[in-house]
């Protein structure tokens, strides 16, 4: 029973609606992507054959899944990467804090990645005396408040300008302010470009890891990816294990509908392939590049076959930036890393679905994370069936908390229904009374009340549908 | 206990499920073709619209064009890597007086504090370029450093129209990265930029400010 965990979303959520500026600020930021995504697709036949094309290459790299790990493994070490495996969080952390410390690293600066968010590294080192700095303009912003992403691609999303203006006149040493947002980046610039010429080391994410060629891809526009996976000593990568490809052919197709569907952009500003430390004939690069290899729950969302498609996402937002519940109530609602449509999925399977029961129910199946999804994970049918799996122990499935969903309200609510519709004469009855006196039950009754509180209480029809056939003389058996 | 390696792959084999593999009909990609004398036009388009200028030069007078711009905006040095075969071509055109040519000839660790603070400006070669959205394909290696595109304020990149392919797929394919790749590789589409603030564009982030193409036409 999960009780008091049901309700964070929900609260949350209603918490969110009140805020009239952060309401403001998604609305505008979504509309933009979703404006900017749309020019990038103008033949929907293109679109719908690069997302079977993209569809295609993401299962076939699931189907070989253990194969193609092994081959990377093989690949970066033949390279000079050293590959490394974690299965829980703490063991990715630990992993991390022993390679910088076997190299007195006392400073590391970060690109994004979302994987290290789920790992809480930053919090992890920085009990340990490291520092661990966020360098990609958004996430900076946050973490100079102490706040996480409310948006995987856009991190800062959920504060204006005037917000951030403010922010950095406090906490920027010298700072003037100002709402320029020319000067206010031009200001980050300074701070963080002293912090890649001292840092001790540096890390990033993967957008996707070829195989075939042992090479580490990293898209983003800033920078900043580049500057903390080239200028420290050493380099750090960490990576889902989903995140294989066969081939860097295969990258290509991937590469142009993730910019296209996340930022609306035909291309980012750098598309970086790494495949190695500094060789040996060469003046700069990293003297080391490692990559960390997490499982987290992956490997469990792995055995379920249908599942297994949440593994296809490749993280570029678009579920978030069309869904309308994420637009209305932003990031922080969720309280989940990853928060939006692909949140509500990939949340409950790695936490368990019965301590987020709240996630799964926070969703309209309106449809449209399924439709823009360049990968075509059917989150919708997901959150059916996570909803199912929430409630029921004996679907003898793998999926993590399955059947610890179940409240005693539902339970005897279920109940009541099955006594009631097992029998003709007491379902008569019960439909009699229902449209005779539905009408006069108040709004604010106990159970109707969660439906009531934001809706007009529906009107049960007078006689119901059986008896009407009945009296016009419908056919039926 | 075992290896989290040995864990993680025991449980994603145990997930048995493989299955024929599904097919991959890359025709969407093979569409996209532009004739060659097109191609730097289409460039030119995609990279503009994300603030890249471009410089129009011949094969016989691009170190010119490059020292032009140089004066022009006033600046005081240019990096460049003098064992690169375009970097070797502009230092032997190179007039003495006016801004300088300074060379990465020496590890990073001896040259970081004036890679950040000391240059003006870095010239590269690339090895090709994507008409399709607009793109640059460099390989840094050791005659051009991986700093060399990224730390000064300016990038100044050297691309010949005949080396510009269709797509990033296609040239994947036609430089052979698929088979082997030196530690870094990249594409690069304009200048470093942020939507972070507000979904408003501010250019040179972190990056370069400025990314000049000297477009050097030998398609004739």
């Amino acid at each position: 029973m999960h009780a008091e965990n049901e309700i964070h979303f929900r609260d949350a959520a209603a918490k969110a609606l009140q805020d009239p500026q952060l309401r403001a600020n998604f609305r505008r930021a979504m509309d933009g992507l979703i404006t900017k995504r749309k020019a990038q697709f103008p033949d929907p036949r293109d679109l719908q054959d690069l997302r079977d094309l993209s569809t295609a290459i993401r299962s076939r790299s699931l189907l070989c899944l253990p194969e193609l790990l092994e081959q990377l493994e093989a690949s970066c070490t033949k390279n000079g990467i050293k590959v490394h495996w974690a299965e829980t969080c703490e063991q990715a952390n630990e992993l991390i804090l022993g390679l910088l410390e076997a190299r007195g690293a006392k400073t590391m600066v970060k690109g994004k990645s979302m994987v290290s968010e789920e790992m809480h590294l930053n919090a992890f080192l920085e009990k340990h005396g490291i520092e661990a700095l966020e360098s990609d303009l958004g996430e900076y912003i946050i973490q100079l408040d102490g706040e996480t992403p409310s948006h995987i691609i856009m991190p800062a999303i959920h504060k204006n300008k005037d917000q951030i203006a403010r922010q950095f006149s406090q906490k920027i040493k010298d700072a003037k302010y100002t709402e320029d947002v020319d000067e206010l980046t031009a200001m980050a610039r300074k701070v963080l470009r002293e912090k890649f010429l001292r840092a001790d080391a540096g890390l990033s994410g993967v957008n996707f890891a070829v195989a075939e060629t042992g090479t580490l891809c990293l898209v983003e526009n800033e920078g900043n990816g580049r500057m903390s996976t080239h200028v420290p000593p050493i380099h750090i990568a960490v990576m889902g294990l989903e995140k294989v490809v066969a081939r860097l052919e295969d990258v290509a197709p991937l590469y142009s509908i993730l910019t296209r569907s996340a930022t609306g952009q035909a291309v980012s500003t750098y598309f970086n392939l790494i495949t190695g430390p500094r060789g040996a004939d060469e003046k700069d690069g990293p003297q080391e590049v490692h990559l960390v290899i997490l499982d987290n729950g992956r490997s469990r969302i792995y055995a379920d076959p249908q599942l297994r498609a949440t593994l296809r996402c490749i993280r570029c937002g678009a579920c978030m930036n069309h869904c309308p519940v994420y637009t209305r109530v932003g990031g922080h609602a969720y309280e989940a890393i990853y928060p939006g449509p692909i949140g509500k999925i990939l949340t409950p399977q790695m936490e368990g679905v019965g301590v987020r029961h709240d996630l799964i129910h926070g969703s309209s199946l309106c449809g449209a994370c399924g439709e823009v999804c360049p990968v075509e994970i059917p989150i919708p049918e997901i959150l059916v069936r996570l909803r199912r799996e929430a409630t029921h122990e004996d679907l003898g499935s793998k999926v993590a908390g399955k059947g610890t969903g179940r409240t005693a309200t539902e339970d005897w609510a279920w109940r009541l229904w099955a006594g009631v519709i097992k029998r003709p004469g007491l379902y008569r009855l019960a439909t009699w009374f229902a449209t005779r006196f539905g009408k006069a039950l108040p709004a604010n009754a106990p159970l109707i009340k969660n439906w009531t509180q934001s809706r007009t209480k529906p009107v049960p029809a007078r006689r119901s549908l059986s008896e009407r056939m009945r009296a016009e003389g419908v056919p039926h058996e | 206990m075992s290896d989290p390696r040995t864990a993680i792959l025991g449980r994603l084999r145990a997930s048995g499920e493989s299955g024929p593999l599904p097919e991959l009909d890359t025709a969407v990609l093979e569409r996209r073709q532009w004739p060659a004398a097109q191609r730097p036009a289409q460039l030119r388009k995609g990279m503009e619209a994300v603030h890249t200028e471009f410089l129009e030069a011949t094969p016989a007078d691009w170190p010119a064009v490059v020292r032009a711009f140089c004066e022009r905006e006033g600046l005081k040095n240019l990096l460049y890597g003098p064992a690169s075969e375009a970097g070797a071509a502009l230092a032997a055109a190179w007039p003495a007086g006016g801004p300088t040519l300074k060379p990465y000839d020496r590890p990073v660790e001896a040259f970081k504090e004036e890679l950040f603070n000391g240059v003006d400006a870095g010239f590269t070669g690339t090895v090709g370029g994507v008409a399709e959205t607009g793109g640059l394909l460099l390989m840094p290696g050791s005659t051009e450093p991986r700093l060399m595109s990224l730390v000064p304020p300016i990038h100044i990149a050297l691309l010949r129209t005949s080396t510009i392919h269709d797509t990033f797929w296609s040239a994947v394919k036609a430089l052979g990265w698929g088979r082997s790749l030196p530690p870094n590789a990249l594409m690069i589409s304009g200048p470093s930029k942020t939507a972070d603030i507000e979904q408003t564009l501010a250019y040179g982030v972190h990056g370069p400010k400025r990314l000049i193409v000297v477009l050097v036409d030998d398609l004739a």
